[in-house]
C-alpha cells in the first residue's frame, strides 16, 4: 500500500523535542518506502533558517538529520512564502533547497496527498 | 470506516488527550472502527499507571484503560518517545534490575513502524497535540 | 478537507491563518481554546464572517458550553457539531491537519 503523506512543521527547532520527534516520525514512513513530503509553515520556517547553534544551550543540532533527509528520498520541502517574508527570511538564509508556495496555493496544496500529518 | 489517532500531548498540559477521548468514544460508539492510538511525544504521559489524581477530578490514565477493554482497543506508546521520558515497560525495567511496569493496563509498548503501518492501513488519520 | 484548529484567536494568529490557507469547500472546525473565535462581536469575527463566505466554519458545541458561550452569542452562519458530528466530519474528509 502506498500513499502519499506530506508533514507539515509548524514550530521552530527549539519546542522542547518536537522537531526531532517530527523528523523520526518522517523517516519512519519514508522507510515504509511512502511518498514523504514536507511543507514548513509558521515559524516552522525557522527550522531550516541556517547558521544556528543549539549546542551552545547543550542542545541537539537538528541540522545534520534534516541533510539525511535526502537519503530517504523526501520528495518536496515546501516553504510557505508568506511564512518566509515576516520572519524576514529568504530561501537563502535555509539550509536546504525549498519550493516557495503562496498562501494563495496553500488550499490547492492539501489535495496533492493522501494524508496530512503533523507533530 | 476507521482511524489511526496519534496523540502527542499529555493530559493535563491542553485538552488535546480529553478532546481525542471523546471523540474516540463518540466514534466507537458510532460503529467506527479506530484502527490504532498512538502516543507520541508527550502523549506517552497518558499511560501512566500511577498516576493519581484527586478523587474529584476525572481519571485520565484509568479511564484509557477501560475503554480499551471494552472495545479491544489497540493503544500503543512509543517506545522511543517512552524511553526519552522514563517511562519503561515491565520488561524493561527488569532489565534494569526493576521489578514493575510504569505501563497502564491496556497499553502496550511499540515503535513508530506501528503508527506508519496504522496510517497506511487507516482510512483516516487524525492527530490531537497541544 | 477539514482543518482543526484550537487555540484562542487571541493567543496567536492560528484561526485567521487557517481562514487564509482554505480551499473554497473545506471545512474549518473549532475547537477547545479556538471556538472563543466563534463568538459575535469579537476583533476576530470580520476574518471569520469573510471565511464564513467561502468556507463552512463549525464549532465543538460541547466546548462552547463548558466555556459558557450560548448558541445565539455565535456568529450567524457557523454551524455548531456535538462529538457524534465531530466524528462524522472526519469520516467525510479524507484529509484532517491540525493547526498547531
Amino acid at each position: 500500500m502506498k500513499k502519499s503523506f506530506l508533514y507539515v512543521i509548524q514550530s521552530t527547532s527549539f519546542d522542547g523535542v518536537r522537531i526531532q520527534e517530527a523528523l523520526d516520525e518522517i523517516m519512519t514512513v519514508a522507510a515504509f518506502d511512502q511518498s514523504v513530503s514536507l511543507l514548513f509553515i509558521d515559524d516552522g520556517v525557522y527550522s531550516l533558517k541556517r547558521g544556528q547553534n543549539p549546542e551552545i544551550l547543550n542542545l541537539k543540532n537538528v541540522t545534520p538529520i534534516f541533510d539525511a533527509l535526502a537519503m530517504y528520498e523526501i520528495q518536496q520541502f515546501f516553504a510557505e512564502d508568506e511564512s518566509l517574508k515576516i520572519r524576514g527570511l529568504s530561501s537563502d538564509d535555509l539550509i536546504l533547497s525549498v519550493k516557495s508556495i503562496c498562501r494563495s496555493e496553500i488550499g490547492e496544496l492539501w489535495d496533492k496527498f493522501d494524508v496530512i500529518l503533523t507533530g | 470506516m476507521n482511524f489511526a489517532i496519534k496523540i502527542s500531548s499529555s493530559p493535563y498540559h491542553s485538552q488535546a488527550s480529553d478532546t481525542a477521548y471523546h471523540f474516540i468514544d463518540a466514534a466507537l460508539q458510532k460503529g467506527y472502527g479506530i484502527y490504532r492510538v498512538f502516543f507520541y511525544g508527550d502523549g506517552i504521559y497518558n499511560a501512566l499507571r500511577y498516576a493519581n489524581p484527586p478523587a474529584d477530578e476525572r481519571e485520565i490514565v484509568k479511564r484509557w484503560s477501560l475503554l480499551a477493554r471494552e472495545f479491544d482497543l489497540d493503544l500503543v506508546v512509543c517506545v522511543s518517545a517512552a524511553q526519552r521520558r522514563g517511562l519503561l515497560s515491565e520488561e524493561e525495567n527488569r532489565l534494569l534490575g526493576r521489578r514493575d511496569s510504569d505501563l497502564a493496563e491496556g497499553f502496550r509498548i511499540s515503535g513508530l513502524g506501528q503508527w506508519a503501518e496504522a496510517m497506511l492501513e487507516a482510512d483516516r488519520v487524525l492527530v490531537f497535540s497541544g | 478537507m477539514l482543518h482543526l484548529v484550537k487555540d484562542s484567536p487571541f493567543e496567536n494568529t492560528k484561526l485567521v491563518l487557517c481562514i487564509q490557507r482554505a480551499a473554497p469547500g473545506q471545512t474549518i472546525l473549532l475547537i477547545e481554546e479556538a471556538v472563543y473565535g466563534a463568538k459575535r462581536g469579537s476583533s476576530v469575527a470580520p476574518a471569520v464572517i469573510k471565511g464564513l463566505g467561502a468556507l463552512s466554519i463549525c464549532v465543538l458545541a460541547p466546548d462552547l458550553e463548558a466555556r459558557g458561550i450560548l448558541a445565539e452569542e455565535i456568529l450567524t452562519g457557523i454551524r455548531r457539531v456535538n462529538y457524534e458530528e465531530f466524528v462524522d466530519l472526519a469520516a467525510n474528509s479524507k484529509r484532517i491537519h491540525t493547526w498547531l
